[in-house]
């Protein structure tokens, strides 16, 4: 049985703010969870939740108010701890005067690598991020998804046990968010620890053994995404038709929402055969039916709201 | 110490491919219009004047690098986020915050080496030959890039927890007090109150004192310059530099990157 690559144990932090940064706002409260070795992880959240903050706490850019983590067994304090993981910051910027190769070359010599495996290493690195035509050229001209890549290449350079990626897919066309979520599962199947933070549900789906779900700095939950995802079904949405020889029309017009010459029409899963019963009858024209998969932001709204229900029902117990 | 080594010559390349170094040409320039020039409108004192106007341009030149580029090491690599990735690499922040401020002394010597290269050409296009007490000048321009050093100290501290401007005031504050260091420590003779006497004394041993690096006139002089004058600058600006680097450390390791 595998072991957690990544523990985290009561972290929390707090920014202060105001005039002599007197207040203080807590953007993670008491985060306990785990990331198990050669798994890929998801942490969900919407802008502000606490996702970069927790990544910044682990890669040791900021310091905690409370709390611990341990990498690969390591505590996050231990520089040693560096030499197995693999960062990719959000919208990552690097020294605009370097070309991508000498960037990655500059930043393996922080691993103590030969000149001769540096070269061979950076040149992998430029081919398998798509940038070996581009290596030569200095970043200041790069587009934003360049520059995503490059930081993608520097993280995984030095072949980390654990990667950490903070928005991988941000700013990126489809081309290139397919290429990084090739490049992640390539990673998975290498036997990695992989931690990424997303918004965005659909990657999560697609790559994650599990997810973590935060908001307002609080762990909100933890499992795979087809349980994240269950636990607020959404029902079916039959899309359909309505020839001109489709009669009694109203009633189901009503009901539905037109897009273009279609219309959607969504039922609880209990209703699903009734409904297409009144469909067929009317003479409309299905044309599909699928499960309504409710979004991250959608799931984000019941949680909260889920929060202030308990928050109010523990107010009206303690009267 | 070998990261820092790798951060240092990155700073290097950065003022390299920042064209930093262009400055070489105004200094040029200088020096040919004044070497052509000089002889012309000063009779008797052309090399004089050709060593205290080569002097004060490689110091000049050298202080407003080591205080605009010196503010920006730090809190430029914050501001564009550069430090992210390199920080989540095995690299100690005293090894960063080393490594830039080496960077940046190794381009202010290579740059005022070249200077004092291209003043000694000066100096020998006007005299059409060299004598043993122009060596003076070596020292003065030791003692202009010790000072340097401590700029660049002091400006790698303030950039540390403050914006660039504010670090460039404070620096050219820091800077400007301690060239008037002996003044603050002869104060009390000009007043009768102990405490208005004690604090620009207390004050005037915190700030760094620059007038002892300023030999100019002697070196213009051709006057020597005792040796243990040269060993005490050394020792004052290595330890005065520890000190600071010190407190850039300690206040750069707690430092929160958001």
């Amino acid at each position: 049985m595998p072991g957690a690559a990544i523990e985290i144990e009561n972290l929390t932090k707090d920014y202060p703010y105001g005039f002599l940064h007197l207040k203080k706002r807590r953007s993670l409260e008491g985060l306990t969870m785990q990331v198990e070795d050669g798994e890929v992880f998801g942490f969900l959240g919407p802008n502000g939740a606490g996702k970069s903050t927790t990544i910044k706490l682990l890669v040791g850019l900021i310091f905690p108010e409370a709390g611990t983590a341990r990498i690969l067994g390591k505590p996050i304090s231990d520089i040693e701890m560096h030499r197995s993981i693999g960062y990719l910051p959000e919208q990552p910027y690097f020294y605009d005067y370097l070309t991508a190769a000498e960037v990655l070359d500059y930043f393996a010599r922080f691993h103590d690598l030969s000149a001769a495996d540096r070269r061979e290493r950076v040149a992998k690195m430029l081919k398998k991020v798509g940038l070996e035509t581009a290596g030569k050229i200095q970043l200041r001209k790069y587009s934003k998804g360049m520059l995503q890549r490059v930081g993608l290449a520097q993280a995984i350079l030095h072949d980390p046990q654990v990667v950490i990626l903070d928005e991988p897919m941000s700013g990126l066309d489809p081309i290139g968010r397919r290429e990084v979520r090739d490049i992640i599962l390539e990673l998975k199947r290498e036997g990695r620890t992989i931690l990424f933070s997303t918004h965005i549900l659909s990657d999560a789906e697609m790559l994650c053994d599990r997810v973590g779900v935060i908001v307002s700095g609080k762990l909100r939950g933890v499992g795979a995404p087809e349980e994240i995802v269950g636990v607020a079904a959404q029902g079916m949405e039959i899309l359909f038709e309505l020839p001109k020889t489709a009669a009694n029309t109203a009633a189901i017009i009503a009901k539905a929402t037109k897009t273009g010459d279609r219309y959607r029409w969504k039922v609880a899963e209990g209703e699903l055969y009734a409904a297409l019963e009144e469909l067929r009858s009317s003479g409309a024209k299905v044309l599909s039916v699928a499960q309504v998969k409710p979004s991250l932001e959608e799931y984000f709204m019941h949680l909260i709201e889920a929060g202030r229900a308990q928050a109010a029902a523990v107010e009206v117990s303690g009267k | 110490m070998r990261r820092a080594g790798v951060v240092a010559l990155n700073t290097f390349r950065e003022a390299v491919r920042d064209r930093v170094l262009y400055n070489l040409v105004f200094f040029a320039l200088l020096m040919i219009v004044s070497a052509i020039f000089v002889g012309e409108i000063s009779i008797g004192v052309e090399e004089m004047v050709i060593k205290s106007l080569g002097l004060s341009a490689i110091s000049v030149i050298g202080l407003l690098i080591a205080v605009f580029i010196g503010v920006g090491l730090v809190s430029k690599e914050m501001d564009k986020r550069t430090l992210y990735a390199l920080l989540a690499k095995p690299v100690r922040r005293w090894e960063f915050l080393l490594g830039k401020f080496g960077g940046l002394v190794l381009t202010l010597a290579v740059n005022t080496l070249a200077m004092a290269v291209g003043l000694f050409a000066a100096l020998w296009y006007v005299k059409q030959h060299l004598e043993s007490f122009d060596a003076v000048l070596l020292v003065a321009i030791y003692f202009i890039l010790l000072k340097l050093m401590l700029v660049v100290a002091l400006a790698l501290l303030f950039s540390c927890y403050s914006t660039p401007l504010l670090a460039i005031l404070y620096t050219t504050a820091f800077y400007v007090a301690g060239l008037f260091v002996e003044d603050m420590r002869t104060f009390h003779s000009a007043t009768t109150g102990e405490g208005a006497s004690a604090l620009p004394r207390i004050l005037s041993y915190l700030l760094p004192n620059f007038e002892n690096f300023d030999v100019m006139a002697a070196a213009a002089h051709g006057r020597a310059i005792p040796a243990a004058l040269i060993l005490q600058n050394t020792a004052y600006a290595a330890v005065y530099c520890a000190i600071v680097l010190l407190i850039a450390v300690a206040v750069f390791s707690k430092r929160n990157l958001k």
